[in-house]
């Protein structure tokens, strides 16, 4: 930096050319930033801006706005829907999570066993990730629909129930159901992710292990566990980000149905804006979940962060 | 501690024999090596008293118990691996303490316990350190104390100091045969290192393709090593090995391939005319102007404490090692003579020793 930082200063005194642009560091350094810094700025910072500026004005599809300060979000502080919706995305994106990481978790073990046809169970779990969401969803809301659920006709022939489950008809099994999707679909993320992290732990750790007298409980507990908490770190805020904001499986099975018992906060935010035509408002629901959203990715920051310099990497 | 028997062991991997039947005696309190280039099953032959590798054949004792079906936390055991495997999320203390922590031992006998350990190998100032903050020696030793610590009957090293500079790697030799000497425990310990096996074993094991060549104390494998493979495996720079015949005709000779005759002290009765190996070992040349063969000097290496001189003798290439300066060059004739008392026979065919 200092070498670069040289060549600046010194350059006003000394003649102005394009060879000497050619080697100077940090213009070179800007040169090739542009490419990616354009795009980044169209692409994200833009559509951000625009969505933050309209949560301040009351645009209606059709209609250009006024600024209106912070009365959206004042109707939202009122707005019973708006808090039930952040109610539900939390409670999708806790319950989800929790058990995405458990069951992924429990995946990733038994995977980084020696198992017959590794490779292809490795491929199979990957399944549910790599069909379009859309696509699955559908197939749920076969798997869920009232009268030609499938699980509901297994459970009638096995005589566990006499009438179909009424599956997204009623609020409590509507929040399992998406839920249950939801974590099919997230499993294979999680999985893959920490099955990746799980063979960055030396074998020899676990034969050490094994001759100090741990049993395989204490080896996942004081080995596994430990070393893998970077990794977990990452995965879950990657996780808990992509359920938070969740909009296409919701909108496919249930659009925020029954009584708005499964709208999140994305689906909401996009009922209002498009269909409801209330750009403003729509805009200021998708601008409220940052903090959330924010608040996830410091926590694993900081998770992270204690563990840096424990954990080995540079000698 | 205790001693261990490994009679007649076996092992397959699927259809693949890697260890033919292997017999050791390692009595209590010894330190054995176990000695050979890669791929030869020491480190498999560790494992398998370790517990890591099940048996596929044969039997192998700890003390008086059978421990095939043992499982590796039962068999008291203490092994340092090749990359230390020290946990990298304890510090030092906990990484020694780790396994007493596991036995629910109580917390001042665990520090008691550490503490000596860490005076024993001077870690105390190093306690609260993690592994990634220690020097390769320093993390060397952590994985000695962490095997201390546990006051076991065997100890298992597995190429411990491979990964070590070569300075480094004399003196933590020094350190392990003082420690050997001091805790007087049973150790069984894997090295490809000749050296390493010579300067510290009171027994070694020499293995090749998954057999043993012989076994005995180092002196004895330099002096009287059984066949080739042993001849040419310990001692650096390896023993020269001449092809040819044996002549005895009143005094025995021995007739290279070239048609070069070299001394012999003694030939094994009946022993004329036979095809054999002549082995020399580089130190055992002298020059000697009078008696000694002349050869060509290809390339002359001096290390300061002795020199080593390649060259051509009768067409053979040889290597002799020399404590005296030697002020030779390359193309000149230098007259070398084997001391023919320590001269080694082999026998042409199966490199058994004559």
């Amino acid at each position: 930096m200092s070498v670069s930082a040289d060549t600046i200063t010194a350059a006003p005194s000394s003649r102005w050319s394009l060879s000497r642009l050619a080697h100077d560091h940090n213009f070179l350094g800007l040169l090739f930033l542009l490419p990616a810094a354009v795009f980044l700025l169209v692409f994200l910072t833009y559509p951000l801006g625009l969505g933050v500026w309209l949560g301040f004005t009351d645009t209606r599809i059709g209609r250009a706005g006024v600024f209106v300060g912070l009365e959206n979000y004042e109707l939202l502080w009122e707005d019973q829907i708006f808090w039930l919706s952040v109610f539900n995305t939390i409670l999708y994106t806790t319950v989800a999570s929790v058990l995405k990481f458990a069951l992924g978790l429990w995946l990733a073990l038994i995977l980084n066993e020696r198992l017959p046809f590794k490779a292809f169970f490795r491929a199979i779990v990957l399944l549910p990730w790599v069909v379009p969401t859309v696509l699955s969803a559908i197939a749920f809301w076969w798997i869920y629909d009232a009268q030609f659920s499938i699980i509901s006709w297994a459970l009638q022939r096995m005589g566990l129930i006499d009438a179909p489950i009424n599956f997204l008809g009623d609020a409590t099994n509507a929040r399992a159901s998406v839920i249950a999707a939801n974590v099919w679909r997230g499993i294979p993320f999680v999985a893959i992710s920490l099955l990746a992290g799980l063979q960055t732990i030396p074998p020899s750790l676990h034969e050490a292990a094994t001759l100090d007298g741990a049993t395989s409980w204490q080896r996942f507990r004081y080995i596994t566990l430990p070393m893998l908490t970077p990794i977990i770190a990452v995965v879950m805020t990657f996780s808990v980000l992509f359920t938070f904001t969740d909009f296409q499986l919701i909108y496919v099975l249930t659009r925020g149905g029954p009584l708005n018992a499964t709208h999140l906060m994305a689906t909401l935010s996009f009922q209002r804006a498009i269909p409801g035509g209330q750009l403003g408002e729509g805009a200021a629901i998708a601008v409220a979940m940052i903090p959330f959203l924010l608040a996830a990715i410091l926590f694993s920051y900081f998770g992270l962060q204690r563990r840096r310099w424990q954990q080995g990497g540079a000698d | 501690m205790a001693s261990v028997e490994i009679r007649d062991v076996r092992k397959a991997f699927g259809a693949t024999q890697v260890i033919h039947g292997v017999s050791i005696d390692i009595a209590d309190g010894e330190f054995v090596i176990l000695v050979g280039p890669s791929g030869c099953g020491k480190s498999t032959l560790l494992r398998m008293v370790a517990g890591l590798e099940n048996v596929t054949g044969g039997e192998i004792r700890i003390g008086d118990r059978v421990v095939n079906d043992v499982p590796p936390k039962e068999r008291d055991i203490a092994m340092v691996f090749q990359n230390y495997a020290l946990y990298p999320h304890m510090t030092v203390a906990d990484n020694m303490a780790f396994s007493l922590k596991l036995r629910n031992a109580p917390k001042s006998e665990i520090e008691q316990r550490v503490k000596k350990a860490a005076d024993i190998l001077g870690l105390g100032h190093l306690l609260d350190r993690y592994p990634r903050q220690l020097s390769g020696g320093q993390r060397q030793r952590v994985a000695m104390g962490r095997a201390i610590v546990r006051d076991p009957q065997v100890f298992l090293f597995d190429e411990p100091l491979s990964n070590l500079d070569a300075k480094l790697r004399v003196q933590m030799r020094t350190e392990i045969k003082e420690l050997h000497q001091r805790l007087r425990t049973t150790t069984v310990y894997v090295t490809h290192d000749q050296i390493e096996a010579m300067t510290m074993a009171d027994k070694i094991v020499v293995m090749h393709d998954g057999i043993v060549e012989q076994m005995g104390a180092p002196l004895e494998l330099y002096d009287r090593p059984a066949n080739m493979f042993v001849a040419g495996f310990i001692g650096s720079p390896a023993m020269n090995f001449i092809k040819g015949s044996i002549k005895v005709n009143g005094k025995a000779v021995f007739k290279a391939e070239g048609g070069l005759e070299l001394p012999l002290a003694t030939a094994p009765a009946g022993a004329d005319g036979r095809p054999a190996v002549y082995g020399i070992r580089p130190e055992h040349f002298v020059i000697d102007a009078q008696n000694g063969i002349p050869a060509e000097v290809v390339v002359v290496e001096p290390t300061g404490s002795e020199t080593q001189v390649f060259a051509k003798l009768g067409g053979q290439d040889i290597v002799g090692v020399f404590r005296e300066r030697v002020t030779v060059g390359p193309g000149d004739t230098i007259p070398l003579a084997p001391n023919p008392e320590l001269v080694h026979l082999f026998d042409a065919q199966t490199g058994k020793r004559l």
